[in-house]
């Protein structure tokens, strides 16, 4: 029975112009055919074709993706494992450290993070590459997995996995059969947020990375130092567009997920 | 067996990466400043044994930290880190609040989509964000061009490379931050007891600031804290949209390492700044422990 | 009990009596579906008025629209004869306890019952005063300092009670008010309100779908279905005199028989209901036409059960033992006429489990006289 205020039309309509109307602006002036990016100069696509031109995007977007694809994945396992121990391991010795190991990255500035392990990797003498800014953003990103899953977890009910048990599972067996297939939103989620949280990183790779792999954080950030540039516009519009419909997407198939659960609850009512 | 290796696997990770890290920057805040690779004294040396480590300990001291108290760039810029966080989180109130207010009044059909489209700018990428004022606030930008078409200035303003440049890339990137915590403090607020304040003999307004304003308090403290923290550290706004006068600790450990080489000063200044953020953080912690026990 | 038809509090049969609140012809629609349909009714200072009925039939949208959430589409209503349409709630000389008791988190006890009377600027003393008086009143000067959320429901339920008194309203609205508490603490709340009530003489209107409770606490119940009024009386009147079957129904366990009317002399009538049944002569005020379809309503507890046919009564019918509940103090048996007609029938067990006189599928006589029940027209 709520009907819009004209003030909370106005506040959410000023809000959401604040959020978008720059991306908005980024997007629309990636199509510009000037080379001056705030002179409006006609429609043309010739950015994104100097862009795949450019061989250090391209292979600054290789490593990225790299990077991305396998932290992300060992993060969602070592977070995984690490929200199962928070919430169903009970009492051990080192508790409260290992609690506060995983939040502590969370709230850690980047700049202290990424000092810190860049130091580590020199005092052990590992070479600056690939797997230094791997094992960094692994680091950061289980964090924030061991969180997304473990709120899961707390709300999923034990008796299933005691079921498990006592149907004559082995514990391991109990998790992949039972546990893992009723948190699996929550691990893909994870992923997707360390996935997404490695493709941003700019702070921490820098530290870590060394020349041998220069990342697409680093390599933008390098270019927009010296102001704004339309091949940017371009390559950020791309990352836009993946993210928004990487988004989208995955909340339409959860979405379609809970409906067609009601529905076949609603079935199963009726017979 | 297998609940050791569950525990053990990530449990060694963090350690072998977050903590032992972190020591190592404690150690090396003690240091001295060496002209070799790596830039400082001095090296433990494991095989002088008992000795060695003697007088490794006996060769670290605070130096560095008297340093930082007596060149005042240091104490400025953690000064000025804490006052753009300060009034960029005000601010970021001020523009959150009004949202997350709408958001929770507005049809209950509508909410998962205005939800999602709070959501959606946190998963893009945070530095195309920042970016994306570059392009708005420079003297030729489109907020000059917009402004110069109406009339209201003659002369470009300088923004661009300002600490209100700053100001706007905080508010802009941490909004969602606040909005979502404000929000879910407002929604799940009970219509009726608006209505009560109403029965009672309160105004619209009244029973807003009497009911609504307070009861969303946790939110707006968890949301204050939750742009406050990371904006202290903040290196990617002021070095993109910030000038030189912009002095923030974050773009002043990044310059100490990677331009002035100086490894001792620069975990020197990391170790102060954690010691200044562990407070809000333990008071964060605390807001969100007494919100658990009042809902509990 | 004190309010209920035996005393002598009835302004309602009094004509020179004019009503606190007065519907007048109010029509409330939401979109497409209409709330409230056309709907007089008057309420009387001092009453306990209790609107009663199914969710969805409108009563809650009667309550709100007497605090002012909610405006009539049509119509008009008075309080004390001033129109209550352009008046604010916050205006209104009515204070509202909500369902959910709708106390506010983060004020303690004393704050939520000194909240209205803050509004009002009153000077601090009184106001300290008056909240005393109500913490008194429901028995929580120990909680003052509590917070809604340390207290139990039953003591919550009291801070509403006090913080909408406090005010000392003309009005009280009370929208379920004991739909939070457990049966045993329900009971005993019940007969707090009635006192509470009378103590302050302020005009109660409780909603609730629990005709129980309206049976105790009203001196007058509305027994509402989509959006109109289908009876208002007293308590007895509502149980003893239905005017229609919707009534008679939703009001405690009730047989309904339909049959033909056949007019029989001075008030009298005669219903055929079944083929090679005795047909049923009842007493009733209406004027019927012959051949007119009506039902005729009779409670369980005024329906005989005996094993050989009653000879001193007017209506009897013989028929089958179906099913029995046993309640405890009372058996209901359902006995089945040849026919297929379930007549209800109870009685008190005053004697052990094992000596009861009737079981399953034996042949037994039910029977009632003349003025046990209700004709209805349909």
């Amino acid at each position: 029975m709520r009907r819009f205020s004209w003030f909370n039309v106005t506040s959410l309509t000023l809000g959401f112009a604040f959020l978008y109307v720059p991306m908005l602006i980024l997007v629309i002036y990636s199509f510009n055919d000037s080379k001056l990016v705030t002179v409006w100069a006609g429609f043309s696509t010739k950015w994104y074709g100097e862009l795949f031109q450019n061989q250090a995007f391209l292979d600054a977007a290789w490593v990225t993706l790299r990077v991305a694809v396998m932290s992300s994945t060992i993060a969602t396992v070592l977070g995984t494992m690490a929200a199962y121990t928070m919430v169903r391991a009970g009492r051990f010795y080192g508790r409260t450290l290992f609690s506060g190991m995983i939040y502590a990255p969370l709230v850690m500035p980047e700049v202290i993070t990424g000092l810190s392990l860049l130091l580590l990797f020199i005092g052990i003498g590992l070479d600056r590459g690939v797997v230094t800014v791997v094992l960094a953003h692994t680091t950061f990103a289980m964090c924030y997995v061991s969180v997304v899953v473990s709120s899961r977890l707390v709300s999923f009910d034990k008796s299933l996995e005691e079921a498990a048990l006592d149907l004559g599972c082995t514990p391991f067996q109990a998790f992949r059969l039972v546990t893992l297939p009723i948190i699996a939103p929550a691990v893909i989620s994870g992923w997707l947020l360390a996935f997404t949280l490695s493709l941003d990183d700019l702070v921490i790779a820098s530290f870590t990375a060394g020349p041998s792999a220069t990342t697409l954080p680093i390599k933008i950030f390098s270019s927009v130092r010296l102001g704004v540039s339309p091949e940017i516009n371009a390559l950020s519009t791309i990352m836009i567009g993946i993210v928004a419909s990487g988004v989208i997407l995955f909340s339409l198939i959860s979405k379609r997920n809970i409906a067609r659960a009601e529905a076949d609850a609603r079935a199963a009512e009726r017979t | 067996m297998r609940r050791f290796t569950l525990i053990a696997l990530p449990y060694l990770w963090l350690l072998g990466l977050f903590l032992v890290p972190f020591l190592i920057v404690l150690k090396i805040s003690l240091s001295d400043l060496n002209l070799s690779i790596p830039p400082y004294m001095p090296q433990l040396d494991i095989s002088a044994g008992w000795s060695g480590l003697m007088e490794f300990f006996s060769e670290l001291d605070f130096e560095n930290f008297v340093w930082l108290t007596e060149d005042d760039l240091y104490w400025k810029a953690y000064l000025s880190s804490l006052k753009i966080a300060v009034v960029a989180t005000f601010l970021t109130l001020l523009v959150g609040y009004p949202v997350a207010y709408g958001m929770a009044r507005a049809p209950s059909e509508w909410r998962p989509t205005l939800m999602m489209l709070v959501i959606l700018p946190f998963w893009s990428s945070f530095l195309i964000r920042v970016y994306s004022w570059m392009g708005i606030l420079s003297n030729e930008g489109f907020l000059n061009q917009f402004l110069l078409w109406t009339g209201i200035i003659s002369e470009p303003l300088q923004i661009m490379n300002t600490t209100t440049a700053v100001y706007i890339g905080i508010v802009y990137t941490y909004l969602p931050f606040m909005i979502l915590p404000i929000y879910s403090a407002l929604e799940k607020m009970d219509d009726s007891l608006l209505e009560a304040a109403e029965d009672l003999g309160c105004s619209r307004l009244k029973a807003f600031w009497l009911i609504t304003f307070p009861l969303s308090r946790a939110g707006m403290i968890a949301g204050c804290f939750l742009v406050f923290i990371p904006s202290i550290g903040e290196f990617v706004i002021p070095s993109l949209l910030g000038g030189s006068d912009t002095l923030m600790i974050g773009k002043v450990l990044w310059e100490e390492f990677f331009n002035n080489r100086d490894w001792p000063v620069a975990s020197a200044v990391a170790v102060v700044l954690l010691m200044i953020l562990v407070i809000p953080i333990i008071l964060f912690q605390r807001n969100e422990q007494k919100q658990r026990e009042a809902e509990g | 009990m004190a309010a209920n038809g035996a005393s002598v509090f009835a302004p309602w049969d009094d004509p020179d009596q004019t009503p606190l609140i007065r519907f007048e012809n109010v029509t409330k629609r939401f979109g497409d579906f209409t709330a409230i349909d056309n709907l007089s009714l008057d309420i009387y200072a001092r009453e306990f008025f209790a609107l009663l009925g199914p969710s969805g039939c409108g009563k809650t949208t009667m309550m709100r629209m007497l605090a002012g959430f909610e405006t009539p589409t049509e119509g008009k209503i008075y309080i004390g004869g001033q129109d209550m349409g352009p008046i604010a709630p916050n205006q209104r000389p009515v204070n509202m306890m909500f369902q959910s008791y709708a106390l506010f988190p983060h004020l303690s006890v004393y704050e939520n019952i000194a909240f209205g009377l803050r509004r009002d600027g009153q000077p601090k003393d009184k106001i300290e005063a008056r909240v005393e008086d109500m913490l008194r009143m429901v028995r929580l000067q120990k909680f003052a300092k509590r917070k809604p959320h340390q207290i139990s429901g039953g003591q919550r339920q009291r801070v509403a009670l006090a913080r909408s008194l406090a005010k000392e309203p003309k009005l009280l609205l009370l929208d379920e008010p004991l739909g939070a508490l457990d049966a045993k603490l329900r009971e005993d709340t019940q007969f707090e309100l009635m006192d509470i009530q009378e103590k302050t003489g302020t005009t109660f209107v409780i909603v609730t779908h629990d005709q129980e409770e309206a049976m105790t606490v009203a001196s007058r119940i509305a027994v509402m279905d989509e959006g109109r009024i289908m009876q208002v009386a007293t308590p007895d009147r509502i149980y003893e005199f239905p005017e229609n079957a919707y009534v008679a129904d939703f009001i405690g366990d009730v047989n309904l028989i339909e049959g033909t009317a056949t007019p029989s002399g001075e008030d009298e009538v005669t219903i055929t209901w079944a083929e090679n049944q005795q047909p049923i002569r009842a007493k009733t005020q209406r004027k019927l036409a012959t051949g007119q379809k009506v039902f005729y309503a009779i409670r369980p507890e005024k329906v005989g059960i005996s094993k050989e046919e009653p000879t001193d009564v007017v209506n009897k019918a013989k028929g089958r033992i179906l099913d029995i509940a046993y309640l405890g103090n009372l058996s209901t048996y359902h006995v089945q006429m040849p026919t297929g007609e379930i007549i209800k029938a109870q009685s008190a067990n005053t004697r052990r489990i094992a000596r009861r006189p009737f079981t399953w599928e034996e042949e037994v006589w039910v029977s009632w006289n003349g003025t046990g029940g209700s004709v209805l027209e349909d």
